[in-house]
Formats: structure tokens, sequence, C-alpha cells
């Protein structure tokens, strides 16, 4: 007798193999001794692989298959999603480039771990199967792990792996607890059977302290209020093209999965969850907004912005209809285009003058370096929603959402939330226009002393690090144009955009 | 002729970007290019109105993100056609000002200008809802940069403060706009458009609420009492030829916004709430007219005069009497204090260089000896400003006041105090810095041609509005009597 394999649908497949392959090549790459391979033809095989990976998914657009025993999904949303993943990546791999930590950390391990992170995710959004779910999370959480502590000597850098490994092993058993509590209630690990015997089970303990617990557990990944804790540790210490990475593609995977299962597996239960989650939207945008207003680290500041926008997004998963679908992964994309752009000028001044991401390093960007201030200026415009950038219609986008489907007091809270937000945004560009660089301090407002000492970190290579080099890489400034220019022309022109997330909408069958 | 207005709206812009792209010397005369071409226009515009006419001219109305049920519409009527005029023209004069003094780090002072002056157009001539929010928000980012980089002291804390007061309103608004939509269109894709939502009017609790959301934003974009504190800082530090733009027309876009917008819209909620914006409009007379002749800072005296004016305004939009007369009157008065107060900032820079740099009354006094032909044409605005018999100020006031005493007397009976109190604190503006003891720094000297010929221009549209006021009433006439009886005719 001969065993029958498992039929294979290699075409709808090809997105999750491209990039497996590519983190295996890209590892035995850095194998290599040669310096030139380990430092260019590593970003370089790792943007190609992106680079497939996006073409495979423009190639499967509108297949709108299940594979895997239809535990995988491989629709317009998780293509969608997918491509958010790889313009993340294409950035970050850009921005790190010729950062230090590469070259710590071992090229080909940094670039492999990138894509098996982005292949976590990918597994994330596509997951239709509870079991799936937790190998997607734990795939897009491990490596990054591992990523924020790529400046292996920098104690700040340290601290932030420690704490997100600490504080994501803690989310990943809270969401694994709740997801066994789903399946003990409802005897399926599928989502298209839960979906089946959740209808009847509105009142059951089991289930809803299930859904509560997963609830938590992905909050910790979508930085949720009260879950945001890390948040900003993890932000501030990460190198910062990792910080970018995070805060764009782990946001966009965590909303991805929170989208996917309630609005499919639990979408009967929609009168229960829904309120729950529209207060911790609330809550959400309400901590993520005051908690930005005092930072002076704008990776702080990014931090908690991400969590507010975070609640904004929320928004669109509380609404449980396609339009809150199509708004989600449209403020999904467009938030990606303005966090870029925000941290590469970071990231650029960083290395350029030494001070850090202190918000004085971008005293007099607007005189000295125009390339860098008006991505700046728009990046922040836009995630306060300013009307003539994508965030404008990112935010009315929201609050369609929410006004149609009877949360219009959460479309008020956006609002409101955003007004609060124009404290710390306007702040940024009050630094890099109104201010000259004189007004800056001369020694960078370093704080090494202050802290306690973590196994492997030294001052001096935290110092090493701070130094400034002077230079301003190309490859920054067209990751910083490239994302404002993008956020301009989508805040006059959004309907590619909304194209795409018409597209993802009608993904989720289950919603109306 | 459906073009023409995409023209007169993006040139501005247009020209600004240029002027960000050309070197230094040049840029703020691509500015003034990118303020003139709009001017003619607006000329055109105005010869060719036909006053008779009702509904949209020059109306432009296409799809732009049908996913949002937003158009790209425009079009010019009666109400909104002189205060186009205005822009243009007030924006001209601050153009040519600049370009006889170019401020430091020009190039970028003329992109903001130029974005400001199509953001401006852009608020008065959408016909979309999501449109017009979209340029109400977007005015604020321009002068947010003019103030915050080339203001006085305290410029990023005036800037900041200016932002975030207006914002919120503002975003008030938004959320009140998208809301509208929906609920208007149920279980369609919302329709932005002005002609569709006055047609498909809310429930009368919903339509409270949204009226709440945008008064409050127009309120503080005008200032208003009680929501005028971001203006004395804003007001203190903004450069002054930004500052006789941003007071001549923001704040009419916020007066316009009643007319265009709320009264049509929410016809039941404005009638509920009439009494209630009478009261605030007559606090904002009396208390703006009390601190203007309180002030000495000659830029506050301005400020507070515009809180008062504005009052006035807000008073006859809200007459709701039957004929409109109100209405009618605070359109006018809307263009008339527009064009009283841009030469007024100007003229404050050119007494400040008579008095050493200071801007206060105290500073000030006897300028007029050695400088006949500025204090003659600062008469000519100081009297126009107080109403004085004669002048366009006046038609607009009497017609105000006209509409309040039909509709609610008592109301008029007080209000007709702030015209007193406005001749005081003019002609205690005039005096203390033209008459009097000559001030221990004063160094007068006459205007010079390039002052003349900035303000000249002003002086005589503000005297030929006075002798032909008539026209604009005319055009006005229909698209005010339309708003004001919108309300009027759907609630009695």
């Amino acid at each position: 007798m001969t065993p029958k394999a498992p039929v294979i649908d290699w075409a709808a497949m090809s997105p999750i193999v491209a990039l497996a392959g590519g983190a295996c090549v890209v590892l035995m790459v850095g194998l290599l001794r040669s310096r030139f391979v380990r430092a260019q033809v590593t970003p370089f095989l790792t943007l190609v692989t992106l680079g497939t990976t996006a073409g495979l998914a423009v190639w499967q657009w509108g297949v709108n298959t299940e594979i895997v025993e239809k535990a995988l999904a491989i629709d317009d949303l998780t293509l969608s999603l997918t491509m958010i993943f790889v313009a993340a990546g294409i950035g970050s791999v850009l921005l790190s480039w010729r950062s230090s930590a590469v070259v710590e950390a071992g090229e080909g391990e940094y670039y492999a771990l990138l894509l098996s992170s982005i292949l976590g995710m990918v597994v994330l959004v596509a997951a239709q199967n509870l079991v799936a779910v937790f190998l997607g999370f734990e795939l897009l959480s491990i490596p990054l792990y591992v990523l924020c502590a790529t400046h292996m000597r920098r104690e700040h850098s340290l601290e932030s792996g420690l704490k997100y490994l600490i504080i994501g092993s803690v989310g990943s058993a809270t969401l694994l607890y709740g997801l066994a509590f789903v399946y003990g209630a409802t005897g399926s690990t599928d989502y298209a059977a839960i979906a089946g015997a959740a209808g009847d089970l509105s009142d059951d303990v089991l289930l809803l302290t299930g859904i509560a617990l997963v609830v938590a557990g992905l909050a910790f990944k979508a930085s949720v209020a009260p879950f945001h804790q890390w948040t900003p540790d993890v932000y501030e210490g990460a190198p910062t093209a990792i910080t970018a990475f995070m805060a764009v593609a782990t946001k966009a995977a965590a909303f991805g999965v929170l989208l996917r299962l309630f609005d499919v597996a639990l979408i009967d239960l929609a009168e229960t969850w829904g309120p729950a989650l529209a207060t911790l939207a609330t809550i959400t945008i309400v901590v993520g907004n005051v908690g930005a207003i005092g930072q002076s680290s704008i990776k702080r500041m990014l931090a908690y912005s991400s969590v507010a926008q975070a609640g904004y997004m929320m928004a669109g998963v509380v609404v449980s209809t396609r339009l809150g679908v199509r708004a989600t992964i449209f403020y999904l994309a467009v938030y990606a285009l303005m966090n870029l752009a925000a941290f590469a000028v970071v990231l650029a001044r960083e290395r350029e003058t030494g001070l850090g991401d202190h918000i004085t390093a971008l005293y007099g960007l607007g005189t000295e370096r125009p390339l860098l201030a008006w991505p700046m200026t728009i990046a922040m415009l836009a995630l306060a929603g300013i009307p003539a950038t994508a965030g404008f219609f990112g935010k009315v986008y929201l609050i369609q959402a929410a006004v149609n489907n009877d949360y219009g007091w959460l479309g008020v809270v956006i609002v409101l939330g955003s007004a609060i937000s124009l404290a710390y945004y306007l702040r940024v560009i009050a630094a890099v226009w109104m201010r000259s660089a004189a007004d800056a301090p001369a020694r960078p407002p370093l704080a090494t002393g202050a802290r306690p000492a973590i196994a492997g970190g030294s001052a001096e290579a935290t110092e090493a690090a701070a130094r400034p080099r002077g230079v301003v890489h190309v490859e920054v400034v067209v990751v910083a144009v490239v994302c404002a220019v993008a956020t301009i022309v989508f805040g006059i022109y959004p309907d590619p955009l909304l194209d795409v997330a018409r597209d993802a909408g009608a993904a989720l069958t289950s919603l109306v | 002729m459906t073009i023409h207005l995409s023209i007169l709206l993006f040139w501005p812009l247009l020209l600004a970007v240029l002027a960000g792209l050309s070197p230094r010397g040049i840029a703020p005369f691509i500015a003034l290019l990118g303020a003139l071409v709009p001017l003619a226009y607006a000329v055109l515009l105005l010869v060719d109105f036909d006053t008779a006419a009702r509904g949209l001219r020059y109306a432009t109305d296409d799809k732009w993100i049908p996913d949002l049920g937003i158009r790209y519409s425009l079009g010019v009527d009666g109400l909104n056609l002189w205060l186009v005029g205005l822009t243009a023209l007030l924006f001209a004069a601050s153009a040519l000002w600049i370009a006889l003094r170019p401020p430091e780090r020009a190039k970028l002072f003329a992109v903001h200008f130029g974005i400001a002056e199509t953001a401006v157009l852009g608020a008065f001539l959408a016909q979309d809802l999501a449109l017009f929010v979209l340029f109400f928000d977007l005015m604020l980012v321009p002068f947010y940069f003019l103030l915050g980089q080339w203001g006085g002291p305290d410029r990023v804390q005036a800037a900041v403060k200016m932002v975030i007061y207006t914002l919120v309103g503002s975003l008030l608004m938004l959320a009140g706009a998208v809301a509208l939509a929906v609920l208007a269109s149920p279980g369609a894709t919302p329709d932005f458009s002005l002609a569709f939502l006055r047609d498909n009017l809310l429930g009368d609790n919903t339509q409270k609420l949204l009226f709440v959301a945008f008064s409050l934003a127009f309120l503080i974009k005008m200032p208003a009492f009680p929501f005028h504190g971001w203006m004395p800082d804003a007001y203190r530090n903004m450069p002054l030829p930004v500052l006789a733009v941003f007071s001549g027309v923001v704040s009419k876009v916020a007066a316009y916004g009643f007319l265009r917008i709320v009264l049509p819209l929410f016809p039941a909620a404005a009638d509920d709430w009439q009494l209630i914006m009478l009261i605030l409009a007559v606090c904002s007379i009396l208390y703006g007219s009390i601190q203007a002749f309180t002030q000495t800072n000659l830029r506050l005296i301005l400020g507070f005069s515009s809180v008062a004016q504005l009052g006035f305004i807000v008073l006859g939009i809200f007459a709701l009497d039957d004929g409109a007369r109100g209405a009618q009157g605070a359109l006018l008065q809307a263009v008339n204090h527009g064009l009283v107060v841009a030469p007024l900032f100007l003229i404050i820079a050119l007494l400040a260089a008579r008095s050493a740099g200071s801007e206060d009354i105290r500073d000030m006094g006897g300028i007029a000896f050695r400088a006949p032909v500025l204090a003659s044409l600062f008469l000519i605005v100081t009297l126009a400003t107080l109403a004085m018999p004669g002048s366009a100020n006046f038609v607009g006031e009497f017609l105000i006041l006209l509409g309040v005493f039909n509709s609610k007397l008592a109301i008029a009976l007080i209000a007709s105090t702030g015209v007193i109190l406005a001749s005081v604190y003019a002609l205690r503006m005039y005096i203390r810095s033209m008459h009097n003891r000559q001030g221990p720094a004063v160094t007068s000297f006459e205007m010079s041609m390039g002052d003349a010929l900035v303000i000249v221009p002003l002086v005589l549209a503000i005297i030929a509005f006075a002798v032909f006021p008539q026209r604009a009433i005319d055009a006005g006439e229909p698209a005010a009597q339309g708003a004001s009886q919108a309300v009027t005719g759907a609630a009695r």
C-alpha cells in the first residue's frame, strides 16, 4: 500500500514558502566569511525575498482559498496584511542596513530572524484554527525578542529584549490559556466549527472566560491598554529599525488576528464582546494620548502614540462590519507609512547627532535638513489626522464605520483623542521648525549611571553606540521621503488603498 | 465655465510649491503672482456674476472618493461670491506687503502663505461637507507654521494654543459631519454633498447635537466670547501681514459656515438655540467692546474689536427675521469687517515703525503731524470701523439691528449699545496714536510709496464699497434669504 500524499496548493502557499525559504537562504549566506557578502548580499537577498513575497501576494490576489485542512486562509485580508508586513520589512531592512546592531548580532541571523518574524505574522493573520493562531503568534514573537536585544552590549537594548521576552511570554501564556478554554467550550479548534457552536453559548462562562483571556493575550501584542506597559520601554531600548518594524508590522498582525477571530469565529457573540472591546478602545485612546504628552524621547512618544492609534483601530474591530474591516485595514496601511517615515527620521538623527532619540536631536532640522524635516512634519500631521494627509481619511473612515453601527460615541472619543494628541505631535513639529540647533544642549542627555546594571551590558558600549557619526545615510532619507510622499498622495487620492481595503473586507464572508 | 474655480482654488498652492523650489530672492514675487492671479479671477467673477440668478454658478462636481461618499464639488453663489473676492484681495495685499518687505526664510514663508490661501478659498468654495471640513481644518496648518516660525517672542506657545483650541472644535465638527452624512443616508454609502444633506434633514434631537458640534467649531474659530482664549496670544505674536489675512478672512469662514451649513442643515435646532446664540452674540459685542477700550496694545484693541464685530455678525445670522435682513446684514458686515481690519493691521506695522517698534498706544501720539497721508488713510479706515453713517459698515450694522429689532426687540436694544461702544474704542485708538502730545520715542515720517501701494487700494475698496454697497447686497440677498428662511420656513 502506497501512502497517499496530501494535496498541496502550492500556488496559494507560495508567499509563505517564499518567506520560509528566503529566511533559510539568508541565514546560510550569512555564514560565509566574506565581509562584503555578509554586509551587502544578505540584506539584498532579504529584500529580494520580501519583493518575491509581495509579487506572489499580488499574483494570488482575489483567489481567496483555504489551505492546510482549512487551517490557513489565503484571502485578500491575509494578502493585504502581508503587503503591510512586507512594506514594514523592506523599510526595516533599509534602516538596518548600515546599523551597528546588525554587525553585532551577525547579519545572517539578524535578517533571517526578521524574515521568520514576518513569516509568523503571515501565518497568524491567515490562521483559521486556534492551533495555527498560536503557532503564528510564537513564530512572530520569538524572533522579535531576540531582535530587540541585538545591540548586544547596550544596556537599553538588552533591557528591552528581556522585558519584551518576559511580558511577551505572559501574553503568550494568557493567549494559550484562553485558546484552550475556547476549545473546551466549543469542542473545536476550527473557526468555522467554533462559529457554529458559539451561537448557542452566549452565556457560557467557560467560553466567555476564554474570550477574555484571548483578548488579553492579543492586547499585549497590539499594545492595547491596560496591557501596553511594556511598549514604551521596549520601543525605546530596541534598535530603531526594529522599533519601526514592531510598531508597524506587529500591530498590523495583532489587528489581523483580532479581525479574523472576532469577525469570523465569534461573530455571533458580537453583542457580548462589542461593548467590552469598545471600553478597551476608549481606555487605550485615553491612556496612549495622555501618556505621550510628557515624553522627551521620541521613541517613547511614538510608543504611546502607537498605543493611542491601536485604540482608534480597535473601533474598526468593535463594529464587526465589513466597513469596520475596511477601515481598519486602510488605517493600518496608512499607519505603516506615517510611522516608517517618523522612525526613519529618528534613526537618521540618532546616527547624525549623538543625541539619541531625544527631542533636542530634532532642533534646527527645518533649516539644516529639509529632506528629513518635511517627512517628520508630514508624519506628525498625518498621525494627528490633519487633512491632505492619509491620516485624515483614515480617521474619517473609522468614524464612519463607528457611526454606521451605532457606536457614534466611539467616534467622538476618537476625535477627542486626536485633539489631545496634537499636544505632543505639535511639540515635535515645533522642535523641527521653531527651534534652532543652538537651543539644543551640548551634552547628550544620557542617563547611563542611573540604571541598574544588566548582565552583558556595558556603559562604554552604550556610549559608543550613541557617538555621533555625523552622516546621513541615503537609504534612510529615501525611506522617510518615500513614506511621506505616499502619505500625502494617499491623502489626496486614497482610492488605490481603499480598493485594497474593500477587497480585504469582502474576504470575510461572515460579515455584512 | 466649470474649470474656473479649480484654477482659482489651486493656483496659489501651485505657485507656493514653485516658490519653495525657486531661488530665495524671487520667492516672494512668485507668491505675489500666486495671489494676484486669483484676485484677477475673483474680479472677473464679481463682474460676471448675474445677481438675478439663483443657485450655484460655475459649479464643479466630480467624483473624488466614492468609497467614502466624498465629492469634489465647488460652486459660487451670492453667499460666498463676495467673500471669495475679499479673500483674494486681502491675500494679494498681504503678498504685496511681503514682497516689499521679505521676511527671513522667504521661500518657506511663501509656501505656507500659498497653502493658506488655497485652504481658505477651498473652505469658501466647497459644496461638499467633507470637502469643507477638510479645507477648514487644513486652514489651520499654514497659520500654525506662519505664527510659530515668524511670530513674536511667545510664538511657539501661542501657536500650539491656537491649534489645540481651534482643532478641538474642528475635530468635533469632523465627527459631526461624518455622523450627519452616515445618518442621512441609512444603509447606503454616505453622501456628503450639501445639496443632498439639505434635502434629507435629520430628526430634531440629532440636529441639536450636531448643531452644537458645528457651532462650537465656528464660535471658537471666530472667536466669539467665551471661546476666545487663544486669541490674545495668537494676535500678539502673529506677524502683521499674516494677521491681516487671518483676522480678515479666517474668522469669516466661521461666519460663512453658519450661513452655509448650520442654518440650512439644522433648521429645527437653529430655531431652538436661537436665543442662546443671540445672547452669546450680545456677550461677544459687549465683552469685546469693553476689552477693546481698555487694552493699550493696538493688536489687542483690534482683536477684541473683532470679537465684538463678529458678535454683530452672529447676531445678524441668528436674527432669523422674516425678511432675512439680519442674515443679509451679517453677510455684508463679514465683507466689511475683513476690508477694514486688514489695512488696520498693516497700519499698526507702520505706526510701530514710527514709535521705536512699540505697538502700545501709550508710546505713540502725535504721529499725524508729520504723516498727513497716513493719518487720513487711517482716519478713513477708523471711521469705517466704527460704522460711520455713509460707510458700508453702517449699512451692515443697520441691517443686522433691523433684523433683530423685528425678531427679538430686547436683544436688539442691548446690542445697539455696541454701536456706541465701537465709536469709543475706535476713536480712542485713533486719537491716542495719531494726535495728542508726541510720544517720547516717536519719530514720525510720511509713508513710503511702497506702503501706499498696499494700503491705498484697500482704502479705495472701502470707499467703493461705501458708495456702492447695493451690488453686494443684491448678490447676497437671495442666498442669505435662502439660508435664513430654511429655518424660519421650516420651523414656523
